[in-house]
């Protein structure tokens, strides 16, 4: 990791009402460049809500999001047009998906969804876009020989790589992930972590995962947000706060699996 | 621009014995205006998709009512309409749309591509080059070209408007990894005016360059989907392709068996029982033309032809 | 000697709400100034907070109050009251700590966790990974088990894996946490003089050492950590 002067994302106040149901509230915290932000709770306490809202899928209903931009500096999402944002988010941020159905486009092939990002950024050279799905087929461990495969053909754990090499192929700076490792095997989803963590570290990348599973956040993640109803009732390093957890709910959910 | 653009149809005293209880041109006025406003729209950003409110036409869907609709909000007394269906003009679809026509509004009908001041089209540019003045009318069925990709709606009309058009050279990338080649034959996308990503109908991809910098106004309806968009004359219109795989027209060994023709978009079709075959062209106002000055083929194939060609026009859109 | 760590004032309270909010006042005004070269043996009974005080200055363990002072890249820092994202700077640059258990993922092979923490400071694969056999041949790990997840070593193994880790790289401050509890004697004689060799290097240690052989060899001075201070 490349130690930074500025943090890559500052959220303040982060808030999402659906009507006067809470998506999210008050969300605040700082994501640094090649830091790893983990985001546990139970179901429905408003953690995909929050990343939809922070990558503006979704629009805040109050709050500033400040994002360190390679390209355009200091950044307030709230001030960029709809436009800009698309673009900030299919060279800068990705996002992975849940289900692998809604991160990746079925009906094309896995070299396809791979280089339409490229293309998206104008690259108009089949040969240039070739060749960068094979290095990234590579790269996550896909056999380059599928690249004309339709992606109904992949097993869980590749349809996860695939959306991940999807996203990267722009070698954004900040990739967000929604249960990366739902639904998949133990063993495939130990080489998951291990390629993530590979990808993190090569790249300098800043992810923000999602996730119930606490081994994932113990073996990924650097920070964590542990939510409830909406809110975050504690966030800090990681291993202090599955170690040292301060909040009732934290130590609930920290208990509640076997220790990991 | 330079030649007057003609949305107004022109109006004289000159009155014709017509179909009795139908206004001119079949539709109201009211629908005419509102499809005029909505084709200068149309034209204000070329190649970009308006709504319309498309209305019920005497032939059924699929049968061209949206390029029907415009042409009827166009036409006047004093024009000369020109129909074709795949570059014919005698087939079933093309002779209904004339016949409607004829009993609406009396205007004159050709089949010479040069004498005419509107053309409706299904599937066919011309080979006889447009001009300024003439107006060409496509007949469209999916006027979507991300559809194929992108199923909803609202995420194509976001991708048209920012311009986020990465998915569509996405279709192009399987052509080539599936087929070495952009095997796209018909309905082939193209980039009006560096802006909007349009659909050219079902066009033969061959017919694609003739749209880039055509002195003629382009119209397209799709009357199904309620959409219209327009290329005005002299507008940029660009092939999608890729920089190691540039856009090209099919290139054909043969030549026409009745005009003799190297030039122009050939249609194979099958002679006799025996399953002898040949090509002729699918323009069959250009290939009559060249026969009448004086290049080739003996009458009864003609004859044969005009048989063959009369039952491929049986089929719809 | 120069001031590598300060602790000050640190008092620890657990408080366990899933058993009625029952209240554990562990760290009771400790106060602790390490310098360069010192090995400190942190004494008394067991349960009286000695793994918990190492916790703490690791950052591991948020204390109620207090302040951790380290001396870290020419600057002092705060860890109590730092952001994940420094603290992890402190960890990777200025304080290794080597607890009594293992934790590693899964899948990686012993030399490369052993030879993590130098290429995460951007030294090449290759070179961190020759350090590591280095070190891994000194503490007697057999080669056939360098590619070999550590998940299935026995006990001891896994606690030299986790000696290597902290050893590996000189961290000016080290912490350590019964490191040779589960040894045999020749090992143990391997890792002493590891700790040695850091000492003589200027590495500030503070160890919890069971062992009273070891501790007596090692410690330059012993630290209860039940004092009230007012250091
Ligand atoms: N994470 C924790 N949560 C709750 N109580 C803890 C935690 N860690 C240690 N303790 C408690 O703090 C006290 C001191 O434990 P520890 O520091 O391990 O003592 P020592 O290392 O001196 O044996 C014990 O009562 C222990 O149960
Ligand atoms: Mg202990
Ligand atoms: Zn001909």
């Amino acid at each position: 990791m490349i130690f930074s002067k500025e943090p890559l994302l500052k959220v303040m106040g982060m808030t999402k009402y659906f009507g006067d149901r809470v998506g999210c509230r008050d969300i605040s915290f700082e994501l640094w460049p090649g830091e790893v932000l983990g985001i546990v709770g139970e179901s429905g306490s408003g953690k995909t809500t929050l990343l939809n809202t922070l990558s503006y899928h979704l629009e805040p209903t109050r709050g500033i999001i400040l994002y360190w931009s390679e390209q355009q500096g200091l950044v307030d999402l709230g001030q960029l047009s709809e436009s800009q944002i698309r673009y900030l988010m299919r060279t800068e941020w990705g996002m992975v998906r849940q289900n692998p159905r809604e991160g990746l486009r079925m009906r094309v092939s896995a070299g396809a969804n791979i280089g339409e990002r490229l293309m998206a950024l104008g690259v108009r050279h089949y040969g240039r876009i070739r060749k960068e799905v094979q290095k990234w087929l590579e790269r996550v461990e896909i056999d380059t020989d599928r690249a004309n495969d339709l992606p109904e053909t992949f097993s869980g754990g590749m349809l996860q790589r695939l959306q991940i090499a999807r996203n990267l192929v722009t070698q954004p700076r900040l990739v967000l992930m929604d249960e990366p490792t739902g639904g998949l095997d133990v063993s495939v989803q130990a080489r998951l972590l291990d390629l993530l963590r590979a990808l993190v570290a090569e790249f300098n990348l800043s992810l923000i995962v999602v996730t119930h599973d606490l081994a994932v956040v113990r073996l990924l993640t650097h920070r964590l947000l542990v939510m409830r109803h909406g809110e975050i009732v504690e966030s800090g390093l990681t291993d202090q706060l599955l170690d040292d957890p301060h909040h009732p709910y934290t130590q609930l959910l920290v208990s509640s699996v076997i220790q990991v | 621009m330079r030649g007057p653009l003609k949305l107004q149809p022109k109006m004289k005293s000159k009155s014709v014995p017509l179909q009795e209880g139908y206004n001119f041109a079949y539709l109201d006025e009211g629908t005419k205006r509102m499809i005029r406003r909505t084709l200068l729209k149309a034209i204000a950003i070329p190649g970009h998709q308006i709504p319309f409110g498309s209305r019920e036409m005497p032939l059924p869907l699929g049968w061209g009512t949206g390029g029907i609709q415009i042409t009827a909000a166009l036409i006047g007394p004093d024009d000369i309409l020109k129909v074709i269906d795949q570059g014919a003009d005698d087939t079933t679809n093309a002779i209904s749309i004339k016949k409607l026509f004829v009993k609406t509004t009396g205007v004159q009908i050709t089949e010479r591509t040069e004498k005419a001041t509107l053309i409706q089209t299904r599937h066919r540019i011309p080979e006889t080059p447009l001009k300024e003045g003439q107006v060409i009318i496509y007949q469209v069925p999916i006027p979507e070209p991300l559809r194929f990709l992108e199923p909803r709606e609202p995420e194509t009309r976001k991708m048209h408007a920012l311009a986020d058009y990465g998915l569509m050279y996405v279709k192009l990338y399987e052509d080539i990894s599936t087929h070495g080649r952009i095997a796209t034959a018909f309905m082939y996308p193209v980039l009006v005016h560096h802006r909007y990503i349009a659909s050219p109908s079902p066009i033969p991809r061959f017919d694609n360059p003739k749209m880039d910098r055509m002195p003629a106004l382009q119209l397209f309806g799709a009357g199904r989907e309620k959409r219209i968009y327009a290329i005005p004359p002299y507008t940029t219109v660009k092939s999608l392709d890729f920089e190691d795989y540039p856009f090209e027209i099919e290139k054909w060994d043969q030549q026409c068996a009745l005009c003799g023709s190297r030039e122009s978009y050939l249609d194979e079709i099958i002679k006799d029982d025996q399953g002898g075959r040949l090509f002729v062209c699918s323009d069959t106002d250009y290939c009559q033309q060249r026969r009448e000055k004086g290049k080739n083929a003996s009458p009864s194939e003609v004859v044969a032809m005009k048989a063959v060609r009369r039952k491929k026009g049986d089929e719809t859109t | 000697m120069e001031t590598r760590l300060q602790a000050e004032d640190i008092q620890k309270t657990f408080i366990l709400y899933l058993q009625g909010g029952k209240k554990l006042n562990v760290l009771k005004r400790v106060y602790l100034t390490l310098g360069a070269g010192e090995c400190v043996a942190l004494t008394g009974p067991s349960g009286i907070g000695k793994s918990t005080f190492l916790r703490v200055l690791y950052a591991n363990y948020k204390p109620d109050s207090g302040r951790v002072l380290v001396f870290h890249r020419g600057q002092w820092i705060n860890t109590v009251e730092a952001d994940p994202y420094h603290i992890l700077d402190v960890r990777r640059y200025t304080i290794g700590y080597v607890s009594q258990f293992l934790r590693v993922i899964p899948r990686v092979p012993a030399l490369d966790i052993v030879a993590e923490p130098l290429q995460r400071l951007g030294l090449s694969p290759d070179e961190s990974r020759l350090q590591a056999q280095d070190l891994l041949r000194r503490l007697n790990i057999p080669e056939s088990l360098w590619e070999v997840s550590p998940t299935t070593f026995s006990g001891g193994e896994q606690q030299r894996i986790n000696l290597a880790r902290s050893l590996i790289y000189p961290y000016s401050i080290l912490l350590l946490d019964e490191p040779t509890a589960s040894l045999d004697e020749k090992n143990r004689a391997v890792v002493i003089q590891l700790i040695r060799e850091a000492v003589a290097r200027g590495t500030a240690i503070v160890g919890v050492f069971h062992d009273r052989e070891v501790r007596e060899t090692l410690a330059t001075r012993e630290f209860d950590v039940s004092t009230e201070g007012t250091e």
